[in-house]
Order: structure tokens, then C-alpha cells, then sequence
């Protein structure tokens, strides 16, 4: 079975984990290093993905400034989208060729690692036909924004955990007009740490990797 | 010259929108540097030049979607027409060649050589491969019909349903170079490779705006009961005092004087004396509203925005001009805040600017009423039993029949064109 390093970094700021990121990305290109699956939490930033139109951001950067919320344009997949405190980001690096060549497969595969994850905690979470991302009725509780290059993915997930919500009023998460839930939204009071460990065990049945936990050295 | 095509990144995708180009055409590029970047879902990624070159021809623009196999552009290798080695991503035709993945690295190429003739076009399945050697097919004759000209096992099957008797494959005809696709009909010689016929349709996703604006107009279509009732007003003394003004208006307040903030004032006016058209249903209540804000619906390229200006009613012409010109021009460059298209409790819809007579607008929920305004025109009418020309302008008034009734809604209507009538307002 193929291993897969994991790296709970806690907080770090949006800049500083995709440097981070970027790093490991050329090496795993490289093939120096084995699969990646960095967990963390940014402080509240607001970026907007390649596809990412302007309306969907509500608020202008003056104003996300004034709100303590920084402003990042990002090189994936979706639209503009809310990380801060108390959401677990995940940033898997994978070589889709030693798993499967299939983009869409590797965001379903997202999606079911999210679902089991959310229903170890209780929480009914499905797929919105069309809609990627992991929704608890039609409120979105996960969003997914994934990068490409060789095969070698990066970006990754955002679950809310304990997001506080109102963040989400400056933006149409994702451009869609949908609501926003979180994991405490709906009752839960389960931490980062522990849906972080819950996550791991799920993403190694999905993707069948041997998940060795690493200490972060960056 | 080599054909860079849509890649097919996942089994089940069929096609893959262009996102960026990374290289501009004429641009020298290297094997394996990043050349386009096309985005399927909610994932970009970054294709990879599959031969070194020049980027000679760049055949899909930006934010266009294409069919997997599609060639997306082309690249001249070299410069002395000696082939650099492009290391095609499928091996060589050998019949027992595995199963291949659909979406190598780097981007698939369908390689058109000059003189030699080529392989068909796009990869081939393993059971296509099996039936040509069986049925000693030379694919290059097979015309195929699978997406981007793709030989499917239909076309092997037709091809020998047509030739008959397995017979030994003919003396190979030398294949058609892309760049003569578009050879003279009557000319001989093997049948054309398939053309790309023009679509009688075209697939667009709407955009987010359009989604929500559609969502929302079927929801209010929903929700109310629309009946449209349709007042002639005449604005001839609101003509003559804009005539008189709109030079030193323009000069003062660098915007222009419209019939648009008169209507404004009279629909305020009117609202305050028939205060359940600036209400809301709330269930099995009935919700009125102390302020009231006017929603002014503001076209867009694309869509549709209605800004609202706050306690309209407390606003004079000028201020009322003001806040519309300040909201339009705001909403046209999308820099309005969210507040400020949230929280109207009555709307009015300015068709008249577009030509249009009168109209019957739809409802901006929860809002149970909306005017609009249609085109003001001179127009011969009977007064006094005489003919006169003034300028006649008709409100059509929207109203929620669940909370609003017709007597009351022609009331309201009344009121506004008594307003507007009878203008009396000498300072704006």
C-alpha cells in the first residue's frame, strides 16, 4: 500500500501554507517525496479561484480589511470561498497516476472522505447533484478547489468545524446563492484536532494509503 | 506540425473548458512547459506542451468549452521541418499495445506527419485494434465517428459489412494532411476526414447572476397573485419645469434631470397614504414597513440589479436624482454594497428608457408592488373638449391581489398621477 505523509500544521497564514505547498507539490513531481496531506487552519482570508467572478465577492478589499479579513486571488478550480478560524482545510498532494487518472473521480473521492468523516459525528451530509462540495440539506458545510499540474494535485478541501458564519455575508460562497452551515451549526461540538484524526482514517480507506503521521518541519 | 487536443481528464468527462493560455501563438515553446490550462469541475489544471516548437496556431480562445479530442491548437516543432522528437504519448501501433489511459501526460497529440501517412485520428480502443487485425483493416480507410473522429467498433463493422469478404488490405493511400481538410469537394482520392459541422445550437451555462435572477422571478411568480392595472398620466407641467431646469440642473450637479426621481417623490407621496403597498405577507400576517425604500431596478449588460434608495420619502428631486444616478452608475460597475440591494420594500422599473409604452413588471419578493414607467410622448389629446399636444406618460402599477385589491391598487395610481399632475413644487 502506498504511504501518504500527513502534517497537522494548526494555524498558518494563507501565504505561508501555499509556499509550503508549493514546495512539496515540485518535490512530489519530482517523486522525492510520497503522497501529502496537509491539515491546518487559516486566519480569516477570503480567495478568489481562476474562475472566480468579482460579483460573488459582496464586499470590496477595504472593506474585508476593515473586518481583519485578507484578500488572496488563488490558482484552482471554483469560485471565491471563506477560510478562517475553526475550519479544517486540507491540502492533499497526490499523484493521480498511482491512483487514478480521473480529476472527477479524485473530487468524488473528496466528497466521500468529507461524508464519512461528517458521519462519524453524527452529521447526514450528502453530494448536491452538480454542486461540488458536501452539503447538509442544500447548506454547504465543505467546499472543494482543486489545482492540477503533471497529475499532482494541490488546493483541497474546507470543512467547517466551528466557522464562524458570519463571514460568509462578503461573499456568494462558491457563486452559489446557497446557505452555509457548519459542523456547530448543526450541534456538534467536536474540535479541529479530533475531526482532523476522524478525516485521516477516512481518506486512507478512500484512497488506500498507509497514512504515516509526520511532525511539520518546514 | 502537431495537434494539441483537449485532454480527457477522467473517465467520465466529456469535455474540458480552455481557461488561460500561457503561451501566446508565435511563442517558442519547450517539451513539457506548462501551454494552456483548462479547468472540468471544480478542478484547473495546467497541460503541459507535448513537443518543443512554436506555437503556431491557437484554434480555441479563452472560457470556450470543447469536446475532449478537440485539437486546441497547433505547434510547428523545430525550425529546419526536421521533426524534433515528440515522444507521441501512445506507443506505436503495435496491435498488442495495453489498454492505454485516456488522459496521458503531457497532452495528448494527434500527430499529422507530412508525407507519411498517419494513424487514424484520436487513440483507438483495444477492441477496435482487435477487430482491424482480425478483420485485416488498414484503419486509416475507416472513417470514424466517435467524438473528435474517434474510430468506434460500429465504424469497423461498417467498414467490413462494406468491403465484403476479408481481402488483404490495399496499398496504403497516403492520408490526408490536416491543413488540406479543406480540399475541393470533387476532388478524388480517399474520403475527407470527418469536418466539424456547423452546430445548429450552442450549450452556455448561464452565469451566476442570470441563475439567481431566474430563480427569483419564478419564486415571486409563485408567491403572488400578479394583476397589472395601467394609469395615462399627463407630465406636461413636469415637462415644461424639466425643460426649464435640466441646462443649470445638468451644470450644478453634473448629472441630468429624468422624469425618473418625480415619479420617485409621487410614489413616496402615495405610498404614505396607502401604506399596504409597502408591505410584506409574513405568513398569516400582514407586515407594513415604516420606512420606505425604493428599489430602482437598474439593467445591466447581463442582467438586472435593483439598488434601493433608503427612506426615499425623505428625499427632495435633487436627492432623489442624486441617489439614482449614484446607485445606477454604482451598479453598473458593480461596486455597490451589500446593503444597498437588500431591504427595498417597494420597487420602480424604468422601461419607458428602453421605448417601451408600458410593460407588466413581476413582483421583487417579498415586496407586494412595483411600478413602472413607461416612455413619455407628446401625443394629441382632448381637453376641454379641445385637441392639445402633451406629454403622456402610462404607470403601470403591479400589484400582490393577495394583500392589495384593484379598487385600492387604481387608488394608489390615482394618487401618484395627481401628484405628478398637479406638481406644485417649485423648488426640486
Amino acid at each position: 500500500m502506498p504511504s501518504c505523509e500527513v502534517r497537522y500544521m494548526g494555524r498558518i497564514e494563507y501565504d505561508r501554507a501555499r509556499a509550503f505547498e508549493q514546495a512539496l507539490v515540485e518535490q512530489r513531481k519530482q517523486g522525492s517525496i510520497p503522497d501529502q496531506l496537509l491539515l491546518l487552519e487559516h486566519p480569516p482570508v477570503v480567495t478568489m479561484g481562476r474562475n472566480g467572478r468579482r460579483e460573488n465577492l459582496l464586499a470590496d478589499e477595504q472593506m474585508l480589511a476593515r473586518a481583519g479579513v485578507d484578500f488572496h486571488h488563488a490558482d484552482r478550480g471554483g469560485d471565491v470561498t471563506f477560510h478562517g478560524h475553526g475550519q479544517l482545510v486540507g491540502y492533499p498532494i497526490l499523484d493521480l497516476r498511482e491512483w487514478k487518472r480521473d480529476v472527477v473521480a479524485y473530487v468524488r473521492a473528496l466528497e466521500e472522505v468529507l461524508i464519512g468523516t461528517l458521519g462519524a459525528f453524527g452529521i447526514a451530509a450528502g453530494r448536491l447533484h452538480g454542486s461540488t462540495g458536501v452539503w447538509v440539506g442544500d447548506a454547504k458545510i465543505a467546499a472543494i478547489g482543486v489545482h492540477l499540474s503533471r497529475w499532482v494535485t494541490s488546493h483541497g478541501f474546507a470543512l467547517n468545524v466551528h466557522t464562524d458564519l458570519q463571514y460568509f455575508r462578503y461573499i456568494v460562497p462558491c457563486g452559489l446563492p446557497r446557505p452555509v452551515t457548519s459542523m456547530q451549526a448543526l450541534g456538534s461540538r467536536a474540535r479541529l484536532e479530533e475531526v482532523a484524526g476522524v478525516l485521516v482514517e477516512h481518506f486512507r480507506e478512500v484512497f488506500g494509503r498507509r497514512m504515516a503521521w509526520r511532525e511539520n518541519n518546514d | 506540425m502537431i495537434d494539441v487536443v483537449m485532454p480527457q481528464m477522467g473517465e467520465s468527462i466529456v469535455e474540458g473548458t480552455l481557461t488561460k493560455w500561457l503561451k501566446q501563438p508565435g511563442a517558442r515553446v519547450n517539451r513539457d512547459e506548462p501551454l494552456f490550462e483548462i479547468s472540468t469541475d471544480k478542478v484547473d489544471s495546467e497541460i503541459p506542451a507535448p513537443a518543443a516548437g512554436v506555437l503556431a496556431e491557437v484554434l480555441v480562445e479563452e472560457g470556450k468549452t470543447v469536446a475532449i479530442n478537440t485539437v486546441v491548437c497547433r505547434i510547428r516543432e523545430g525550425a529546419d521541418g526536421q521533426a524534433v522528437a515528440a515522444a507521441p504519448s501512445r506507443p506505436a501501433s503495435a496491435p498488442a499495445a495495453p489498454p492505454q489511459p485516456a488522459a496521458p501526460t503531457p497532452a495528448p497529440v494527434r500527430e499529422v506527419a507530412d508525407e507519411e501517412p498517419a494513424e487514424s485520428a484520436g487513440p483507438l480502443s483495444p477492441l477496435v485494434r482487435r477487430l482491424a487485425r482480425e478483420h485485416n483493416i488498414d484503419l486509416r480507410q475507416v472513417q470514424g465517428t466517435g467524438a473528435g473522429g474517434r474510430i468506434t467498433r460500429q465504424d469497423v463493422e461498417a467498414h467490413v459489412a462494406s468491403r465484403g469478404a476479408p481481402v488483404m488490405a490495399p496499398a496504403p493511400i497516403p492520408a490526408m494532411p490536416a491543413h488540406v481538410a479543406a480540399m475541393p469537394v470533387e476532388a478524388p482520392g480517399p474520403p475527407p476526414p470527418p469536418r466539424a459541422e456547423q452546430p445548429k445550437t450552442r450549450l452556455e451555462p448561464m452565469s451566476v447572476m442570470r441563475t439567481r435572477i431566474a430563480e427569483h422571478m419564478i419564486l415571486s411568480r409563485r408567491t403572488s397573485a400578479h394583476v397589472t392595472t395601467v394609469h395615462k398620466v399627463d407630465l406636461t407641467a413636469i415637462a415644461r419645469l424639466r425643460e426649464r431646469l435640466k441646462g443649470e440642473f445638468q451644470a450644478r450637479y453634473g448629472y441630468s434631470l429624468t422624469y425618473l426621481p418625480f415619479v420617485c417623490r409621487a410614489a413616496g407621496e402615495a405610498l404614505r397614504a396607502f401604506p399596504i403597498l409597502n408591505a410584506s405577507v409574513e405568513g398569516a400576517n400582514i407586515l407594513y414597513h415604516n420606512e420606505i425604500n425604493l428599489g430602482i431596478a437598474v439593467a445591466l449588460d447581463n442582467g438586472l440589479i435593483v439598488p434601493v434608495i433608503r427612506n426615499a420619502d425623505e428625499r427632495n428631486v435633487v436627492g432623489l436624482q442624486r441617489a439614482i444616478a449614484d446607485l445606477a452608475s454604482r451598479a453598473r460597475s458593480r461596486h455597490l454594497k451589500p446593503d444597498e440591494v437588500t431591504g427595498g420594500t417597494f420597487s420602480i422599473t424604468n422601461f419607458g428608457s428602453f421605448g417601451s409604452v408600458f410593460a407588466t413588471p413581476i413582483i421583487n419578493q417579498p415586496q407586494v408592488a412595483i411600478l413602472g414607467v413607461g416612455s413619455v410622448e407628446k401625443t394629441p389629446v382632448v381637453v376641454d373638449d379641445a385637441i392639445a399636444i402633451r406629454s403622456i406618460c402610462y404607470l403601470a402599477l403591479t400589484f400582490d391581489h393577495r394583500l392589495i385589491d384593484g379598487a385600492l391598487a387604481d387608488r394608489f395610481c390615482g394618487k401618484v398621477k395627481s401628484v405628478l399632475e398637479n406638481w406644485s413644487e417649485q423648488v426640486l
